[in-house]
């Protein structure tokens, strides 16, 4: 038998905060990720500003792709194809990304293949669940997005639920603001809550009534406010460390509710979860306790593959590239690109 | 030598390649498709148009600055590309400058105006004497800024660029001096004069790695700029504590 020849995959990545590179080889194998975080910067204004992460993303990129190859010890005329993350995400950074592919792929006349970016963070689990294939649910939830999305074949989705408002990690941003915590908010209230008791407030959960699968977080996070400023005017202590237990266990609790429903709705065995936010400690151990109980295969990224980074883009870029698509020297940014779109 | 030079800074997109005696190929658009759609088909067209092998070019020159943002950013990211994927140095051109390039010969004083909102405009003055010189370095000015130190040099002057049709009427009722303004073929940017302006500094050894390249955008950030404000009135009422 023909052995089938490798491929090698450059992906670049720049929808938000992160200027990140990688070489990915079948889809699978990750040779290089590299990732310059402007977090630091952006911690100066309590969250990311966007023309500043334009201006980091165009200082750092070739630097950033560079190092990526460096690490995969290969050249770029070793890859098969540039894949990027072209939406959805800041329409100025995903720019920077966009075009600097597109320049490299033109100029070693290798095939471009744009990916969404939240196709990325679902194809994060792959890289270290070998055995993980389509059908599955996976539930998203970063700083920007919260989705439930039926995953029915490689870059084949179904969206069944997703925020009405605030997305899950937004949520933790602006509680994490409110009892002083600082950007970014969701590793610090992961941190604080453990000092915390979760049952010490009863914060409302973030279900929507006509909506099985979707969520809603800017209810629990105004009551979240309101008490703050209730304690504040009746001159009462409270504790932080229980709000941030309190309200995580309340985001949590849809999280966990809303993913088994649709598991089971769904006739699915496995689940997995991916952004930023399946970082969470409280989330995952959730998420592994319910499928634990109703007999699912619980799938998740270490947290390097959880932010936003480039293996993951090339990991969806292989999958896109296997299928035959690519794009064009036209390819825009699309700063609100809806999922399964091309 | 062979320059390929971009120029995305405004409404205008332009690809050029230019050698010491002539322009072999030069696409420009002024119409409203973002550039990202834009930039990347033209180079494309002007490579196949001319049979050109893109190896053959010698740098990359990118007006660089100031300019729209974006625009700024698709030019030094499309231009960082290439350099990064053909291992060609890269030449920061002055947008200013090269908008003044546009015009030769001219005994009259060259100020390139482009919208720059904010009630101001990117701006600078340059002359041709024996060689093109730069008189006032670019800058973000109030258009009075610059009207002003032209009735004070009192000498002729050439307008051009997309902050003209803007200002006109100001520029009407408050130039002093004999005045006109470039033609549609000469006012607006074109990335053959980036080019043949590349050429001299290739030549002084002006170049930087796609590595470095940075746009200049004259500006910082909104939000830099209303921080710094802060700071300083912060600073300032500390200062007056103390007092």
């Amino acid at each position: 038998m023909k052995e089938k020849k490798d491929v090698l995959i450059l992906a670049i990545e720049s929808s938000c905060d992160e200027t990140a590179a990688a070489v990915v080889k079948n889809g699978r194998e990750v040779l290089s990720n590299v990732i310059s975080s402007q977090i630091e910067l952006h911690k100066l204004y309590g969250g990311v500003v966007p023309e500043i992460a334009s201006r980091k993303h165009i200082e750092k990129i070739n630097q950033v792709i560079e190092e990526a190859l460096k690490e995969a010890d290969i050249k770029l005329d070793d890859c098969d194809a540039i894949g990027v993350t072209y939406g959805p995400g800041l329409v100025g950074a995903l720019l920077v990304g966009v075009a600097e592919a597109k320049a490299i792929a033109y100029a070693k006349d290798l095939p471009l293949v744009g990916v969404h970016h939240i196709e990325g963070h679902i194809s994060a689990n792959y890289i270290e669940n070998k055995e993980l294939k389509p059908p599955f649910i996976c539930l998203v939830v970063s700083g920007g997005h919260t989705h439930l999305v039926c995953v029915k074949d490689y870059g084949e989705y179904e969206i069944i639920g997703r925020t009405r408002d605030d997305a899950a990690g937004e949520a933790f941003d602006k509680v994490a603001r409110a009892i002083g915590l600082g950007y970014p908010g969701g590793p610090k209230i992961d941190k604080l809550s453990k000092e915390g008791n979760a049952d010490a407030i009863a914060f409302p959960k973030a279900h929507v009534e006509d909506g099985p699968y979707d969520f809603s977080f800017s209810g629990v996070k105004s009551s979240v406010l309101n008490y703050i400023n209730g304690c504040k005017m009746k001159g009462d202590d409270y504790s932080c460390a229980d709000i941030a237990a309190s309200f995580q266990k309340a985001v949590t609790e849809v999280l966990v509710e809303n993913a088994m429903r649709a598991v089971k709705e769904y006739g699915m065995d496995k689940l997995a979860i991916a952004g930023g936010v399946a970082s969470n400690s409280t989330l995952r151990a959730a998420m592994e306790k319910a499928c634990e109980e109703n007999n699912i295969r619980f799938f998740h990224p270490s947290p390097i593959y959880c932010t936003d980074n480039a293996a993951m883009i090339g990991v969806a870029a292989y999958y896109e590239y296997e299928k035959g698509v690519r794009h064009g020297w036209d390819l825009n940014a699309v700063p609100n690109l809806k999922l399964g779109e091309r | 030598m062979r320059i390929l030079a971009l120029d995305s800074s405004g409404l205008v997109a332009t690809v050029a390649v230019v050698e010491e005696d002539k322009t072999i190929a030069e696409y420009t658009v002024n119409y409203k498709k973002t550039h990202s759609q834009t930039l990347l088909p033209m180079l494309d067209e002007v490579v196949r148009m001319t049979e050109m092998d893109l190896t053959s070019i010698d740098a990359i020159a990118v007006a660089a600055g100031p300019g729209s943002f974006t625009g700024l950013r698709i030019g030094s990211a499309t231009a960082k590309g290439l350099g990064l994927a053909l291992d060609k140095p890269l030449i920061h051109i002055p947008t200013v400058d090269a908008l003044a390039y546009n015009i030769f010969g001219t005994s009259r004083i060259i100020c390139p105006m482009m919208d720059a909102r904010r009630n101001q405009v990117y701006t600078g003055l340059y002359r041709f004497e024996t060689a093109f010189q730069v008189v006032e370095e670019q800058m973000a000015a109030g258009v009075d800024e610059i009207v002003e130190k032209i009735n004070k040099r009192g000498e002729p002057v050439v307008f051009l660029g997309d902050g003209v049709p803007v200002q006109e009427q100001y520029l009407n009722e408050h130039v002093e001096v004999d005045y006109l303004i470039a033609p549609s073929h000469l006012n607006r940017q074109r990335a053959a004069a980036v080019g043949t302006l590349a050429l001299s500094y290739y030549k002084k050894g002006r170049l930087e790695s796609a590595k470095d390249h940075q746009p200049d955008y004259l500006r910082l950030s909104q939000a830099e700029r209303e921080r710094m404000e802060r700071e300083k009135a912060e600073e300032k009422n500390v200062g007056n504590q103390d007092d």
